[in-house]
């Protein structure tokens, strides 16, 4: 049981992370679908920089910038030539698979040491409390501190408070002088970065090797997350840790005797997503209380 | 550049001037060599139909739009007003036509996203104090989607008080308020006028231009054509220098011609709200005969939505007999069948609702008739048929357009709005049921329209408009009723009725009361 | 600075001309891509986009035998094209209702797998008719997994865009444990794979010595009448009115929950109808892997064709010829299949970039002065 705890505070890292930094995005109004494109990105920049030069935090910073990259030419596409935004996140999406498979391609195979964990003596290994809280590595907390961080950010804030006024209403946050698309412009980017940091936890720490589309559908499910947690951050994180104990079902399943087949496990996590959509979507009501009004729809100023 | 500073301010220099100002997208020019003079504790009425270059000239004075050409003056030196907050800086405070709120924020944050940063509680009290000041009620604390349209305009209001303002600018301000909120409204203005700073006050109510401001510059097609004093002058003659000519001023001649049948019947319709930002629609009921025009007035967000979705059919009654077209029970059928039955409809948003942009106009005579015209059999669809609809329909009512074949969304305002009703009047339906018929239309568009309204109801036709636009009520309906929270007063001979009792029905007074006390009519 | 101004109306040329453009503009990408990889720029695009229509002339022997004529089929290029143009249209009427079905390969797995379990199951020896049961269920499959979306969105108003993208994992999983399990070929010496499809669910060639088959005919006759479809018919009126705008369609009179079942079920089946046909086609039998990717590079292919179902025609042709072009790539050059998946988003990317001229013109305004 405690390994399961420990190994889904682990597999709930990347989907935290890519999931508050779509819930920035989402909430300056911007629908990024390319999570999976960016995460795959940011996956493959990390370890390869980790592999080239050894260092754990320049893989990391690199893997973030992959990943804002990737969110710049979004916003560049969606934003200021106010293309179909799900159109240009799908693009995104399909290039980025097909960039992140092109240059991981001489990676293949390599293996790398994991992120060191967090090691206090006594406190980290002794109590089964000890080592469930005390003994993963940065990036663990890391994406608690940024989920944190966000909150702080979105509602104690003035820039938070533009930029959840610039989703909620974007004519009128032009209208007082506010610069939206500038403001939509850095929520994407840092939801890019996120989606980097994600894909570079997997990378990096959580199996430390480069596959082919490694990410398996963990974009996608940090955006229904986004969803479920009705753009409220804390849900995000809770939610987070719910997905991941149902995707570690697939791994503990067979230990507990579990008689089913690896693949019905295996679908889990997705059929699992289906269902908090659909019982957090059927209150209509809530989604429109709690979504940003302007999500997804175009701006373009007046000068 | 020249930043904003005080030249020579001796008496007699403006506290504003724009000079030979030019606002050019692409091709088409919004204000061309505008010259506008405030003085100082003026109260000035910038006057113009739709379309006349109003709104894009005090949006450059608040810096949202840069002018193409011309230039600022205040206070004497000249000025250029890059972008709000430089506006804000130099005293100039909007309150905006289509509010700039957030309805997801409260009220404190809505203030707050306009002003220098500040602790909230401090600027909380700071709204308790001004709105008390000015008799503006209003709770910081409450979140703006829960704000009926008179209190978001209130915070409006008080974001730019809170920054002292020398020169405030409304537009529009009036036409969500009650006869009775505008009172109050013109209170504060006065108040605010005593203490020196000017107003520049935008609005298509001539009247009220009167009754409250001392002198008004008026524009059409982008020019200023004139200035005058208001009080001088009569709405009439305000009226024909914003259009230019004689206006076909429209009346009903005397009362109306003898009533047939009741064409239309709503019979106790209760309908739950949709959501919690919706309004539920409680024992209505009104009747509408054959041969008259019966108005339901009513300031924006009382439930003419859900009314109007009501009868056109978009959303269903829950018995059939609630609503009877020629006797015919329709409630609990959609659109079409209703159509079949008679029944035209013309919903208030046009582009997006009663019309689809994208499509050319014979696309849009197949969205309202393919069933009921024939414009469509079983499966396929006849473009002839559609294309001759619409010839028809652009001649009959005077539909302008750039291009041959042109899209909906490019038509102007009036045009669609004139190609919308036309499209449904050459139906001669026995029942027609109009939302806003000339919202945001320019003066010859509408007088096009209310002359189609009343023509129609002459042939033996019922027709129900519903509005919040007063004047228009009373130039064109026989009968007149009030909604108020979702309930409709009774329906009074518009004989009977004046503005003010509208205007107490509107704020709430009991619908049900068929005496309006005599002793409240201000 | 760049600063865009709206058309007054939609400019016709560039509707026509923007995939033309895209596509320039993703060869100049993809040259200045090959040349930072140390390939030769012009020979790799060659290698890519020209040379599949190249080696695709051929000669024809009439049935008469006697006169030999030469026809230019390019075979492959159709072959590959085929499923990608019946997902692909299907999907742009789709697109079209503003209903974003992004799990046309999870209904192309499910039509595979129903057709094939209909096939496995068959009795032995059975006559070439049976193909049209096989096919239809392969339709029936496509359909049935787009009804879970349909069915979640209309009632409980769950995005189509993430069901239908978790029912592709859910489908590729099934798939998979088909082959290894109750559909494992019991002499396919412990490979995970079906047994054969027997004659009779062989898509029948068409053309002598190429693999042109059948589907062709298929995917012509649905793109046609789609476009029809949408052209013509009050249906595909109201699936343009109800996308374009939903209160105008409510308005209407049409019902927007019907219209989501239909599109969706429409893609859906066009999605089971490729599956089904590019098994038949391809491997005749089920295994793990079977190019049901085709259901995310169609989502190319409707956009390409401007999400007009004759548009898809043009688009799966020109995706074809990059997945060929990929093939040969890979084996001349060297270069890893990965490619063609940049090729592809670039080629999105600057459609969706050129569109934008159409609905816009671009100014170049000097900023304001004081």
């Amino acid at each position: 049981m405690e390994n399961f705890i420990i190994s889904m505070i682990i597999a709930a890292t990347p989907l935290l992370l890519a999931a508050i930094g779509e819930l920035v995005t989402e909430r300056s109004g911007v629908l990024n679908l390319g999570i999976e494109g960016m995460m795959l990105m940011g996956a493959v920049v990390a370890f390869a920089v980790a592999n080239s030069t050894g260092s754990t935090p320049l893989a990391i910073i690199a893997g973030a910038g992959a990943g804002a990259a990737m969110a710049l030419i979004f916003s560049v596409i969606a934003l200021s030539l106010l293309a179909n935004q799900p159109a240009t996140g799908l693009a995104l999406t399909i290039f980025g698979i097909g960039a992140s498979g092109l240059i991981g391609q001489g990676f293949v195979g390599i293996a790398l040491e994991p992120l060191s964990k967090l090691s206090i003596p006594y406190l980290s290994d002794s109590t089964a409390l000890g080592r469930i809280l005390l003994s993963h590595d940065v990036m663990v907390y890391m994406a608690l501190a940024l989920a944190a961080g966000v909150a702080w950010f979105l509602y104690k804030t003035r820039p938070g408070l533009a930029l959840r006024a610039v989703g909620d209403n974007h004519d009128s946050g032009h209208a007082l002088g506010y610069n939206v698309i500038a403001i939509r412009y850095l929520a994407t980017m840092f939801g890019g970065a996120c989606a980097g940091l994600g894909g570079a936890y997997l990378s990096l720490a959580y199996t430390p090797m480069w596959a082919e589309n490694m990410t398996a559908g963990r974009g996608w499910i940090a955006l229904a997350l986004v969803v479920f947690a009705t753009w409220r951050p804390g849900r995000v994180v809770a939610g987070a840790y719910l997905f991941a104990a149902v995707t570690q079902l697939q791994f503990y399943g067979q230990d507990w005797g579990l008689p089913v087949p690896s693949q019905f496990l295996a679908m889990a996590p997705y059929v699992a997503t289906i269902v908090a959509l659909v019982i957090i979507s059927r209150d209509v009501n809530l989604t429109k209380a709690n979504a940003p009004a302007c999500i997804g729809k175009p701006f373009r100023a007046e000068r | 550049m020249t930043g904003p500073g005080h030249a020579d301010a001796g008496p007699g220099t403006p506290l504003f001037e724009a000079r030979d100002i030019v606002k050019k997208f692409g091709e088409f020019a919004a204000n061309q060599d505008v010259g506008l003079v405030i003085q100082p504790g003026e109260k000035h009425a910038l006057l113009g139909e739709n379309g006349a270059g109003k709104s894009t000239l005090v949006k450059m004075m608040y810096g949202v739009m840069q002018p193409t050409s011309g230039e600022f003056f205040w206070n004497g030196a000249r000025t250029v007003i890059h972008k709000p907050a430089e506006a804000r800086d130099l005293g100039i405070g909007m309150v905006f036509q289509h509010f700039s709120v957030f309805d997801a924020l409260t009220v404190v944050e809505n203030i707050a996203l306009a002003l220098a940063p500040e602790p909230m509680k401090a600027l909380s009290q700071r709204i308790e104090q001004v709105s008390e000041s000015y008799g503006l009620a209003i709770d910081p604390r409450r979140a703006v989607h829960t704000l009926s349209v008179g209190e978001k305009q209130r915070v409006e209001i008080i974001r730019c008080l809170l920054q002292h303002p020398k020169l405030l600018i409304m537009d529009e301000p009036t036409s969500v308020l009650t006869p009775q909120e505008t009172r109050v409204l013109f209170e504060t203005l006065d108040k605010l006028a005593a203490e020196g700073c000017s107003i520049l006050y935008i609005s298509h109510k001539l009247e009220e231009v009167k009754a409250l401001c001392d002198a008004a510059t008026i524009l059409r097609l982008g020019r200023v054509v004139a200035h005058c004093d208001p009080k001088a002058e009569t709405a009439r003659s305000m009226a024909e220098m914003m259009v230019g000519d004689e206006i076909a001023w429209v009346e009903k001649e005397g009362a109306a011609a003898e009533t047939g049948p009741v064409r239309l019947m709503v019979d106790r319709l209760n309908l739950p709200a949709a959501s919690e930002f919706g309004i539920s629609l409680i024992d209505l009921s009104l009747e509408v005969r054959g041969g008259e025009v019966v108005g339901i007035a009513g300031v924006a967000g009382e439930g003419q939505s859900e009314l109007m979705e009501a009868l056109t059919g978009e959303v269903l009654s829950d018995r059939a007999e609630v609503i009877l077209i020629d006797g015919e029970a329709m409630g609990r059928v959609g659109p079409t069948p209703r159509r079949l039955a008679g029944a035209a409809f013309v919903p208030e948003e046009r582009n997006g609702h009663a019309a689809v942009g994208e499509l050319t106009l014979p696309g849009n005579i197949i969205l309202a008739h393919h069933a009921a015209e024939q414009v469509a059999t079983r499966s396929w669809i006849d473009f002839g048929k559609a294309d001759g609809w619409a010839k028809r329909v652009r001649e009959a009512f005077d539909v302008r357009a750039g291009a041959e074949n042109p899209t909906a969304g490019s038509l102007s305002g009036g045009n669609l709005q004139k190609f919308i009703v036309g499209r449904e009047i050459l139906r001669e339906p026995g029942v027609l049921v109009v939302s806003q018929p000339t919202w945001g239309v320019d003066a010859g568009a509408a007088a096009v329209i209310r002359r189609a309204l009343i023509d129609l109801a002459g042939r033996g036709s019922a027709v129900l408009v519903i509005s919040q636009d007063l004047e228009e009520i009373f130039s064109i309906c026989d009968k007149i009723a009030v909604i108020h929270h979702g309930r409709l007063s009774r329906e009074h001979p518009a004989a009977e009725m004046t503005p003010e009792k509208v205007g107490l029905l509107m704020g709430g007074a009991h619908p049900e009361a068929s005496e309006i006390p005599a002793g409240e009519v201000a | 600075m760049i600063v865009l101004e709206p058309r007054s109306q939609p400019s016709r040329i560039l509707a026509v001309l923007s995939p033309v453009i895209a596509i320039g503009l993703t060869l100049l990408a993809g040259g200045i891509l090959m040349a930072l990889m140390g390939k030769p720029p012009l020979e790799a695009l060659w290698i890519y986009f020209f040379q599949p229509f190249g080696e695709l002339w051929m000669w024809i022997t009439l049935p008469e035998g006697e006169r030999e004529m030469w026809l230019y089929i390019p075979s492959e290029v159709i072959v590959k094209a085929i499923p990608l143009a019946l997902i692909g249209a299907g999907l742009a009427v789709c697109f079209r209702a503003n209903v974003w079905n992004i799990g046309a390969a999870g209904q192309y797995t499910m039509g595979a797998i129903i057709g094939g379990w209909f096939a496995l199951s068959a009795p032995e020896g059975v006559s070439g008719i049976w193909l049209a049961p096989y096919l239809i269920a392969g339709v029936l499959g496509g359909m049935a997994w787009a009804a879970i979306p349909a069915f979640l969105r209309v009632r409980f108003n769950a995005n189509e865009i993430l069901v239908s993208l978790m029912l592709t994992y859910v489908a590729g999983y099934l798939l998979d444990w088909l082959v290894r399990g109750p559909f494992k070929d019991p002499l396919g010496f412990g490979f995970p794979q079906s047994e054969d499809f027997q004659d009779a669910f062989i898509m029948p060639v068409l053309v002598e010595g190429t693999r042109l088959h059948l589907g062709v005919v298929l995917a012509i006759i649905a793109t046609v009448a789609l476009w029809v479809m949408m052209g013509r018919t009050m249906k595909g009126f109201e699936v343009r009115v109800i996308g374009a705008a939903p209160r105008a369609g409510a308005f209407a009179g049409f019902s927007r929950d019907r219209t989501i079942w239909f599109v969706l079920l429409l893609s859906g089946g066009l999605a089971g109808l490729a599956g089904a046909i590019e098994v038949s086609a391809t491997v005749q039998q089920l295994q793990p892997q079977i190019s049901a990717e085709y259901g995310f590079v169609a989502i190319i292919v409707a956009f390409l064709g401007r999400l007009n179902p004759l548009g898809a025609l043009f688009g799966a042709v020109i995706l074809a010829i990059s997945y060929i072009g990929g093939e040969n790539a890979q084996i001349l050059l060297k270069l890893p299949k990965a490619v063609t998946g940049v090729f592809q988003g670039m080629l999105l990317f600057f459609l969706l970039g050129c569109d934008t001229l159409i609905r816009y013109r671009i100014r170049l305004m000097r900023p304001t002065r004081g």
